[in-house]
């Protein structure tokens, strides 16, 4: 192999040098190269990422903010906040869980109830969040788990808000209950632009004033910015945006009144709303059978959930404003009030009631519920013995748009405007309805029937306390309104809600008189609810009604006895007092109740009479607030529920509109 | 006066100015790791043992006179080859890795070894071959280099197998390699490169990619890239001054009082703090390669300017890989970085410079 070259030590030392210093100049070019990725990071991308190093360190912390209580007019608490310590269990920090749990149980009473709501938040958590095993922690179980705190590792005692509802059943469809954020609220929040506010919040008013008033309940979110490590794990806090606390809301409810309304129901099912006439305020509104709120806030077992959607009894359904009826009877001082004002009647016509109604040409007969007839019968009277034949006549010659166009200015047929979520608009027939409906002509026998409220007339017990109010109020009708102030948290001061006018009804001051003194005789002797009326201390104003559940066959009697449950007749009353300056509307229903006389309007009496004199009823008879023993001769005659043929098919069960 | 005659003696074969600039270095280093250690005074501690023996092995190293490290090139060279192959056979295997071997007293890591091994013996064969250089004597040079260098990149070690490659290079280079060849060798190696890409490890691939494209692993591989590059960046101009380094102080950036203890200086001293060490690390190398150019054989200008040049090569590897211009190769910052094994190893390094530069005279074998 050849010798590259023979090179002397001076020129190897050139060689070397020259190499060495080519080197050194590549080493200057590699520093120059860093030095520029440098100047490139921490003076041209400084903002970039100095804001990253930021984002890195800085966590929002929300805030979640305390909700606004309720009350009722007189200040009780009807829904309020409470600190209680839980039991919670960060999962990434735990081991074994079972074991974990198993342990745990040893120290605090675990249902398996606990550990299966556990497990359902688990699946939808993340693993570094905490999530509840136990809430309401005994003051001896918190003292148990911080002494063996040292083993448990990844659990934690803490203190959170919770919600409660102290009247329970009572409230439960007025003030309604709070529930877990879930999926559809979280979009239904992030369309209304209003999810940032929800961060950290973990309950959202799902029914009832909670519901309706959410956003002054819940507050403004305030954030914390707090530094944290890697881990997640806060180290200090740099700035805080407290919460504002949501709005505490006072409603025109009186927590005695509703206590009352809830306690005359006993085991009946129903519904009770009881109105403010001067300006709509509602007094109380009751559906039962009720349901207890707090169940809703964290989560119900299989069992209890099925009780509460009973098919029969469904307490979730808010009678009051869900549940729609015929009206029955009651419809006949709003009939008597268009006879007058539509100049078909004058206080003074009478006819003579043979106990029957028959439409010129025909020989069906449309009976009155008593079977010989009232004998000659004015407009008051009409009313005061719910004479039907009176009614069956007067609707006849009214015609049914006549009829419709009357009624609908009371609020039939169309939703009260209540502040709360759900109110069914029940149905106010005409022509053209049941052309679009059943494309069939409307029958004659319908208008007849319509006339004493049955047939395809539908409304809730609201819109009866709203009609009623009508009258009460010489044709002022307000919306019914839960809310009566909200009040601002910090501040303490009140905020009044205005009443607002639904409208203003023209209507003859006469004319109301006859209606109103009709109405007053209804609870006189030889009225249908003398019972009911008997001994009140103030004028009593009132229409009984009963609407048919199943239609009777021509001919054929109605026997209480023989009827099942719940094809009984449901009992309806409407009422106001004192009838020459009317403070309350009532509205009563009693889902099978039987009569209006017998089981609805002594309900009304007990409400009223605790309402003008602060009487309470018996406690100790709740059976005194059914219905007191029929008369035989009453037993016989049911009154007041007119045995005509049911148009359509029977109404069954409360709860959807035709 | 017995007290400076030994000083004097022992100081002897220093280098004044190397030895000021490198404890100016150790001085940032104790800056940084005591940030990067925040509190944890134990390390503090065990950094200043690590420094202390350091120091005392690159003063020991600068009393052994280059004919005894020349006799000692072709040992130290083979030891660590039959180490390595041993490494293969039987060698431990930590994080996906077979780099360690027990010894059942203690673990070695041969490829440290190598470090100072190869440029040792490569400056030796050429030394001994200067005389009459030929292209033979070259490829036996490579040889010599590439069998290491594959071995621990079989380990698989990416980092040290080429920085090692490096260091030998640098001695071929200096050692006169025709400068065709190098440009031949280049241009073979940007053809091979396809070929190597197949060769290497899934995870060294792997690091390469996220290199390339951090955020495609932001979690994983990505993590320590984005989360140092971060840091040096949210350093800005001036820094954040010592100790109040978020990325640091709160857990974000990783290893960092080992391999990216460079994001800690620069983000807490900022661009003029990393203008400055680079700075510092140009001085040293000016002065090492100096005091190579000094040495009176050729045995003795190789090795230090390699070494020289190696520990260069270190230290623009890791900055280059801490803000993101390099893949993670898993090299400390050298005299910076805590960390035993490299401390001794560089400042050995330095020890022999200046034992090469300050031995003049020619003693008899």
């Amino acid at each position: 192999m050849r010798v590259l070259r023979y090179i002397t030590p001076e020129e190897s030392f050139r060689q070397y040098r020259r190499r060495l210093e080519a080197a050194g100049l590549i080493a200057i070019g590699l520093l120059l190269v860093l030095a520029g990725r440098f100047f490139w990071l921490q003076v041209v991308q400084f903002e970039r990422y100095h804001t990253l190093a930021e984002n890195n360190r800085i966590a929002l912390v929300p805030a979640p903010p305390p909700r606004g209580a309720i009350y009722d007019r007189n200040g009780t608490v009807l829904a309020q906040n409470y600190t209680a310590f839980t039991l919670e269990i960060t999962p990434d920090k735990a081991g074994d869980l079972d074991q974990l749990i198993r342990e745990l149980a040893e120290l605090v009473e675990i249902t398996p109830a606990d550990v299966k709501r556990f497990r359902r938040l688990l699946g939808e958590s993340k693993g570094f969040e905490r999530v509840i095993l136990r809430a309401r922690l005994s003051e001896a179980e918190v003292a148990r788990l911080a002494v063996n705190r040292y083993r448990l590792p990844g659990v934690e005692v803490r203190a959170r808000q919770f919600r409660q509802y102290p009247y329970t059943d009572v409230m439960a469809h007025v003030v309604g209950y709070i529930g877990r954020i879930s999926a559809q609220d979280k979009d239904q929040l992030a369309a209304e632009g209003r999810d940032a506010n929800y961060r950290g919040s973990e309950y959202i008013g799902k029914a009832g004033v909670e519901a309706s008033y959410e956003r002054w309940l819940h507050g403004r979110t305030g954030f914390e910015k707090v530094e944290t490590d890697a881990g997640g794990r806060a180290v200090r806090l740099l700035e805080r945006t407290p919460p504002v606390a949501g709005h505490n809301i006072h409603l025109h409810l009186d927590a005695g009144l509703q206590q009352v309304a809830v306690e005359v129901f006993g085991e009946h099912r129903g519904a009770l709303v009881a109105l403010d006439p001067s300006n709509g305020g509602v007094l109380a509104l009751v559906s039962r059978p009720g349901f207890d709120p707090n169940l809703f806030i964290d989560s119900i077992d299989q069992a209890t959930w099925a009780e509460l959607n009973h098919p029969m009894t469904r307490p979730l359904i808010n009678r009051a404003l869900r549940g729609v009826y015929p009206p029955g009877s009651t419809i006949k001082p709003f009939m008597g009030l268009a006879g007058l004002e539509l100049g078909l009647r004058t206080p003074g016509d009478s006819i003579q009631d043979p106990g029957y109604f028959s439409l010129p040409g025909s020989t069906y007969r449309y009976r009155d519920w008593k079977k010989n007839g009232h004998g000659v019968v004015d407009l008051k009277k009409s009313i005061a013995v719910s004479c039907d034949t009176y009614y069956y006549r007067l609707a006849h010659q009214m015609g049914i748009e006549a009829m419709h166009r009357f009624l609908a200015q009371f609020g039939f047929g169309r939703k009260s405007g209540i502040d709360l979520e759900g109110e069914l608009a029940g149905l106010l027939p005409n022509p053209e309805w049941k052309r679009r409906r059943f494309n069939q002509p409307w029958w004659p026998g319908e208008t007849v029937i319509a006339g004493i409220g049955q047939g395809y007339m539908l409304a809730t017990p609201l819109q009866l306390a709203v009609a009623t109010m009508a009258i009460a109020n010489d044709g002022v009708v307000y919306a019914p309104q839960l809310l009566r102030a909200w009040q601002d948290p910090t501040s303490g001061r009140m905020h009044y809600a205005a009443p607002r006018v639904l409208g203003r009804i023209p209507l003859k001051p006469q004319h109301l008189a006859v209606i109103k003194q009709a109405m007053v005789d209804v609870m006189l002797p030889g009225g249908t609810a003398a019972a009911a009326g008997a001994g009140a201390a103030y004028a009593f104003a009132g229409k009984t009604g009963t609407a048919q559940v199943i239609g009777i066959k021509q001919g054929a009697r109605y026997d209480e006895k023989r009827i099942a449950a719940h094809h009984r007749d449901h009992a309806l009353f409407i009422a106001f007092a004192p009838a020459e300056a009317p403070r309350i509307v009532v509205a009563v229903m009693v889902e099978n109740g039987g009569s209006g006389s017998g089981t609805a309007a002594p309900m009304a009496r007990k409400v009223i009479d605790y309402w003008l004199l602060g009487k309470r009823p018996d406690a100790a008879a709740p059976g005194g607030l059914v219905a007191p023993e029929a008369t035989a001769e009453e037993a016989e005659e049911r009154e007041d529920a007119s045995p005509v043929p049911a148009a359509g098919e029977p109404e069954e069960v409360p709860g959807d509109a035709r | 006066m017995l007290a400076e005659r030994l000083f004097k003696r022992l100081t002897a074969h220093l280098d004044p100015v190397l030895v000021g600039l490198l404890g100016l270095l150790l001085l940032v280093s104790l800056v940084a790791v005591w940030s990067a250690s925040a509190g944890n005074s134990d390390k503090f501690v065990a950094h200043l043992v690590n420094i202390a023996v350091a120091l005392t092995a690159m003063l020991l190293a600068s009393h052994i006179p280059p004919q005894r490290l020349m006799q000692f090139a072709p040992l130290a060279y083979a030891v660590g080859l039959v180490l390595l192959v041993a490494v293969a056979l039987f060698g431990e295997v930590v994080n996906g890795a077979r780099r360690w071997l027990d010894l059942g007293v203690t673990r070695i890591q041969p490829s440290e070894l190598m470090r100072l091994a190869v440029p040792l013996l490569l400056a030796w064969y050429l030394h001994q071959k200067q005389e009459s250089l030929r292209s033979v004597d070259f490829a036996v040079a490579l040889g010599l280099l590439a069998l290491p260098v594959v071995l621990i990149l079989r380990q698989p070690d990416l980092g040290t197998s080429l920085l090692i490659a490096a260091s030998g290079f640098f001695v071929i280079y200096l050692g006169g390699l025709s400068l065709k060849l190098i440009a031949a060798a280049a241009a073979l190696a940007a053809a091979a490169a396809p070929f190597a890409w197949h060769m290497l490890h899934d995870y060294q691939r792997q690091r390469i990619l996220t290199m390339l494209d951090p955020s495609s692993d932001p979690l994983g591989a990505g993590y320590h890239i984005i989360q140092s590059t971060i840091a040096v960046g949210s350093g800005g101009l001036t820094g954040k001054g010592w100790m109040a380094g978020t990325q640091t102080h709160l857990d974000f950036l990783p290893e960092r009082s080992t391999d990216f203890i460079f994001a800690v200086l620069a983000e807490e001293f900022g661009l003029i703090g990393n203008l400055l060490l680079l700075a510092l690390y140009a001085a040293i190398v000016y002065r090492g390669l100096t005091l190579a150019a000094r040495a009176p054989t050729l045995f003795g200008r190789l090795l230090a300017a390699a070494l020289v040049l190696t520990f260069f090569i270190y230290a623009f590897v890791n900055m280059g890989m801490v803000s993101g211009i390099l893949p993670v190769v898993g090299v400390p910052l050298p005299l910076v970085s805590y960390g035993g094994t490299s401390m001794v190893t560089v400042l050995l390094g330095f020890g022999i410079v200046m034992s090469v530069a300050t031995h003049k005279k020619l003693v008899k074998t």
